[in-house]
């Protein structure tokens, strides 16, 4: 039976506004709750199980009315790399460390949020008037760095609480700019998968925690949902400005390029992408109009690396979208390739067969 | 065994395999040929045989009887090989490694990609004294362009290079874990009137991980698990310190560097080696992992081990074995495997 997908998804100021709420939300790993409230806000409505386990993950089940419903686990985490509060120094200075990835030399001189209730402060150093030559050449180390909440900020924060980046969305055009892109846009994109669900599957959708710390969270999901195809949606780097210091000028390096689709992973650090799910991927890209990019085959991992190696294994893939200075202050994404993944993801799930599982001697 | 092994009374079918299952392209994630290729070569002899969810091929043999167990053997089909991150403007593939890949033995390869397409891993100039990285390596498809170029990013490829039979010793690009896969092979033709249901396991992706070993043990769920796999030796030149040798005998593996045999298993292995007269060695491993691991860990636990074969060169194109370690590494395995299992 040939399904259609009439509810095209459409990226407007509705789900703008609900990215935007998820991506100033602070939800550094281990600490996912403000994304979590969101998250169940948005998916209670739409889904006929809602469960928060033992971790903290949100597992959603849209059950299809459809028969022989394949049982299809969209992964998409909720937390973000950032900081947590190591020791406290007085008179509002803290020590800190870095949760998941982040370059230290991306810190010096960033306005950061602490906690649930986002008390405002700073990353300072010493300032360009007071360095030798000599001190410049040298990226201050995480030990030399503090976070500083002024004499206001000390009593409302305490060791152990998270920090992020204080980047508030916002939009330059056909472009976005916000901390947490990775991974609050696979989070928007769940949502609105969850949204415009076909009947001819089980969608389980899986809003992860401690992703970006060794994907804990998807690891639990994935054994408690048990399902047939797993996917994780999330944003990966785009490295795709010109290579200035190469004599040639072409950059072969660039993980994924803006403006040219949805990232369709086949092999990361984590994962070797199922090939047949990578084929209805980009069969459906290329049947659809939609433009689609193989993300450059590099280390990095996404749930997927989780998911496939659960119980008796699950066929998996990652599908990102391409966001340039990701884990920094500030990414950058187009809204064109967010939609474009939308559409990729959507199209592909009211076409999918649970038949592409069949194994294929080729 | 100072002599070298008379060649005369060598298993010529068991040669063809060897070459066969060798020259078999499968880099972790594109198994299908070489699974293809075990499937027929086991179909008229195992009682069940299925592929699971990631790709690997279970096939199980025999019924548990009074004192019987269920055993899982595992091999790895799959071998390292590259993928293409990129095709520049004049048609050069730029490559990453699937599993363990040495730069210094890329240059001057030559690969077979799964779509047909062959080519040659070139390099550019290097400073003096430096060591070519992975970055620096690139292949040429004999494409005038990237227009024209056959392959493109995500393409698989394997390194080519035929078998080599030197008598005593035998030589191909994937030995490791292919050699396995042929003495597993062996054994479940050779395999009669065994206590154990044994699950043999032609796992993929263990060379980026274990990964399919890890979610076949799940399925399987043994009492009991074996890996087979080759393992290093230190008989060659300002090598490492190891006292695995080539022509020794099977090695039963100890410890290696992500895996602590159970020694109820070793201890196992040795008595059958002793009773059967088999020669065998001792292996600990300073570095490396096999599917033992992956068993070991699965559900509450299972009591494993590894079979190993000794393989000088390992990760190479020319990965060389012995074929009386091999023929001995059979007769071992059989032999393990058709009496009770008491793991004291």
């Amino acid at each position: 039976m040939k399904m259609t997908n009439n509810a095209r998804p459409r990226i407007g100021k509705k789900q703008i506004a609900l990215l935007a709420e998820l991506c100033n939300a602070l939800a550094v790993s281990g600490d996912e709750q403000e994304v979590r409230e969101i998250v169940l806000r948005e998916v209670k409505p739409l889904c006929q199980q809602v469960e928060v386990d033992a971790m903290g993950n949100v597992l959603a089940t849209r059950i299809g009315s459809g028969q022989n419903k394949a049982r299809v686990m969209i992964a998409a985490h909720m937390d973000e790399v950032g900081f947590m509060l190591t020791q406290n120094d007085g008179d509002g200075l803290y020590g800190f460390s870095i949760v998941g990835g982040i370059d230290e030399r991306q810190l010096v001189g960033k306005a950061v949020i602490v906690g649930r209730e986002h008390i405002p402060g700073v990353i300072g150093a010493k300032a360009i008037h007071l360095t030798t030559p000599e001190e410049r050449k040298t990226a201050l180390k995480l030990e030399q760095l503090r976070i500083d909440l002024g004499p206001d900020g000390s009593g409302k924060v305490r060791v152990g609480d998270r920090a992020g980046f204080a980047t508030q969305l916002t939009e330059i055009g056909p472009s976005i700019r916000a901390k947490a892109l990775d991974n609050r846009l696979g989070v928007a994109n769940l949502i609105e998968l969850l949204r415009g669900a076909p009947e001819n599957i089980d969608l389980l959708a899986a809003f992860t925690v401690q992703e970006e710390v060794g994907l804990r969270g998807a690891r639990v999901a994935a054994y408690h949902l048990a399902p047939q195809i797993g996917i994780a949606v999330d944003s990966t780097p785009a490295n795709d400005l010109p290579a200035y210091d190469d004599d040639d000028g072409e950059n072969t390096r660039y993980n994924t390029r803006l403006d040219c689709g949805p990232a369709i992973y086949l092999m990361d650090g984590a994962t070797i992408a199922d090939r047949r799910l990578a084929e209805w991927l980009m069969k459906t890209a290329e049947e659809e109009g939609i433009p689609y990019q193989i993300r450059q085959p590099n280390p990095g991992g996404t749930d997927a690396g989780a998911i496939h190696k659960t119980r008796s294994g699950v066929p998996s893939i990652s599908v990102s979208v391409p966001q340039r200075y990701c884990h920094t202050a500030a990414g950058l994404i187009r809204k064109a390739d967010w939609e474009n993944t939308l559409r990729l993801l959507s199209a592909a799930l009211w076409r999918l067969d649970s038949k592409i599982l069949t194994p294929s001697e080729a | 065994m100072t002599k070298t092994p008379s060649t005369k009374a060598r298993d010529e079918a068991l040669l063809a395999l060897i070459k066969k299952l060798v020259e078999t392209p499968g880099p972790s994630g594109q198994e299908s040929l070489i699974r293809a290729a075990v499937a027929e070569e086991i179909k008229d002899y195992a009682d069940e045989i299925r592929t699971d969810a990631l790709g690997n091929l279970i096939a199980r043999v025999g019924t548990k009887k009074p004192g019987g167990l269920r055993v899982m053997v595992s091999a790895h089909i799959d071998e390292i090989g590259l993928m293409v991150t990129h095709v520049d403007a004049n048609g050069f593939a730029r490559f990453i490694a699937i599993g363990g890949v040495s730069p210094l033995t890329c240059i001057g390869g030559r690969v077979l990609f799964m779509n047909g397409t062959r080519g040659v891993i070139g390099c550019e100039r290097l400073e003096p004294n430096t060591a070519p990285t992975l970055e620096k390596l690139f292949i040429d498809t004999g494409a005038l362009s990237s227009d024209d170029c056959p392959v493109r990013v995500g393409d698989v490829c394997g390194f080519e290079r035929p078998f080599l039979d030197l008598g005593a010793h035998l030589v191909a690009k994937s030995m490791d874990d292919r050699i396995s896969a042929a003495v597993a092979i062996q054994a479940i033709r050779a395999l009669k009137d065994s206590p154990h249901e044994v699950f043999f396991v032609f796992s993929v992706q263990e060379e980026v991980g274990l990964r399919g070993a890890t979610t076949a043990a799940y399925g399987v769920n043994p009492d009991v698990g074996l890996a087979v796999d080759v393992t290093r030796t230190g008989d060659t030149p300002r090598t490492i310190k190891m006292e695995v040798a080539l022509d020794k005998g099977p090695a039963i593996k100890v410890r290696d560097s992500s895996f602590i045999a159970d020694p109820r298993v070793v201890n196992w292995m040795v008595a059958a080696a002793k009773a059967s007269k088999i020669p065998y060695q001792l292996e600990v491993l300073e570095a490396g992992g096999t599917d033992g691991r992956a068993i070991q860990l699965a559900h509450a636990g299972v009591p494993a081990g590894c079979l190993s074969i000794p393989c000088r060169y390992i990760h190479s194109p020319s990965e060389m074995v012995s074929y009386a370690d091999v023929e001995n590494a059979v007769k071992l395995l059989v032999r393990l495997l058709s009496e009770e299992i008491k793991l004291g």
